[in-house]
């Protein structure tokens, strides 16, 4: 997305970051120093195994186009979103960047 | 701790409270326990309507204050008024809450649900989705309750001290990004009336304690 590789070593940390990805708010997957992980959503455990990168971007990207009802975020999207806080406004929650290295540390879970 | 008063740290605001409601103050120099005598149920039927206008508990006890005494409306959320809400509210510990429907009342009703399942802030989410369609898992290792208000204003750990019900949304709604209805805004009360009306017939705890 962003036109450079992503580095899966960021991507863990960002993954791990309550404040960045919050991916284990609902998540939980191979992070032993990680307490309180979430029982919401799928494991990430195998997550390289089980998807591409490229369906794990779109599905990062705005992951309602598989299931509008989905609770997951669209970690890409700016618009239509109803009483978005004034700091996070016209943000998206990552950057290009930062989901290039999400993709890529989540496609080495295998 | 909740049940038990000698160490639910709630009970320092329901003893300010008991304080507060038998002191005299405002022009009029009254007390709440001029007019009133027990209060026993008045907070399980909170929000109500007051002259065409939904209001909550914290409300009605200032609307007492400015019309009857003749006193400065409390700062919603101050010690104060949270002790006299704490005070009331515990009168109805164990009674059921009792949200009156009313033709008069409906489209406040209406507002309050469309709220909670209204999708907002940049990680877009409803309170429903969360707390009917996930109720019982886990977000970050704490268990996601049903969103019923059974005990405000309850005394939380994570604040060390007593907050009231908007409080409480008002965490939610900073959790998923979007900007928080203020303290008293019709959006708030028309939420608070619709939770306690999702929860009537539960008894009330006021005053909780939670993680």
């Amino acid at each position: 997305m962003s036109g450079a590789k992503g580095d899966p070593a960021r991507g863990r940390a960002i993954v791990a970051n309550r404040q960045a990805g919050l991916c284990l708010l609902c998540h939980s997957g191979p992070f032993p120093e990680e307490r309180f992980q979430g029982s919401i959503a799928p494991d990430l455990n195998g997550i390289g195994s089980r998807l591409s990168e490229g369906q794990i971007r779109l599905r990062i990207v705005d992951p309602g186009r598989f299931n509008p009802s989905t609770i997951m975020p669209a970690y890409f999207r700016t618009e239509g979103l109803a009483r978005v806080a004034p700091s996070f406004k016209e943000k998206p929650i990552l950057s290009a960047q930062q989901i290039e290295d999400v993709v890529a540390f989540l496609a080495t879970l295998k | 701790m909740q049940n038990d008063d000698a160490t639910n740290p709630a009970m320092l605001w329901v003893l300010d409270g008991e304080a507060l409601w038998g002191r005299r103050t405002g022009a009029a120099d009254k007390a709440c326990a001029d007019c009133h005598q027990g209060m026993q149920g008045v907070a399980a039927r909170y929000p109500a309507l007051h002259s065409e206008k939904l209001v909550n508990l914290d409300q009605r006890i200032n609307l007492c204050r400015t019309e009857q005494q003749k006193a400065p409306a409390l700062q919603l959320e101050s010690r104060e008024l949270l002790a006299l809400s704490a005070y009331i509210g515990r009168q109805s510990r164990g009674l059921p809450i009792d949200i009156a429907e009313s033709e008069q009342a409906k489209p406040f009703l209406d507002s309050g649900r469309a709220a909670f399942n209204r999708r907002q802030g940049q990680l877009n989410l409803s309170c429903t989705q969360c707390h009917v369609g996930l109720a019982g898992n886990k977000l970050a290792g704490n268990p996601i309750p049903q969103a019923h208000p059974t005990g405000y204003p309850i005394y939380r750990l994570e604040w060390q001290g007593l907050g009231s019900l908007q409080r409480r949304l008002r965490n939610c709604m900073i959790g998923v990004r979007a900007e928080p209805y203020a303290y008293g805004s019709p959006e708030f009360v028309e939420l608070e009336y619709y939770l306690m009306w999702r929860a009537r017939g539960m008894k009330l705890e006021t005053p909780a304690v939670r993680p």
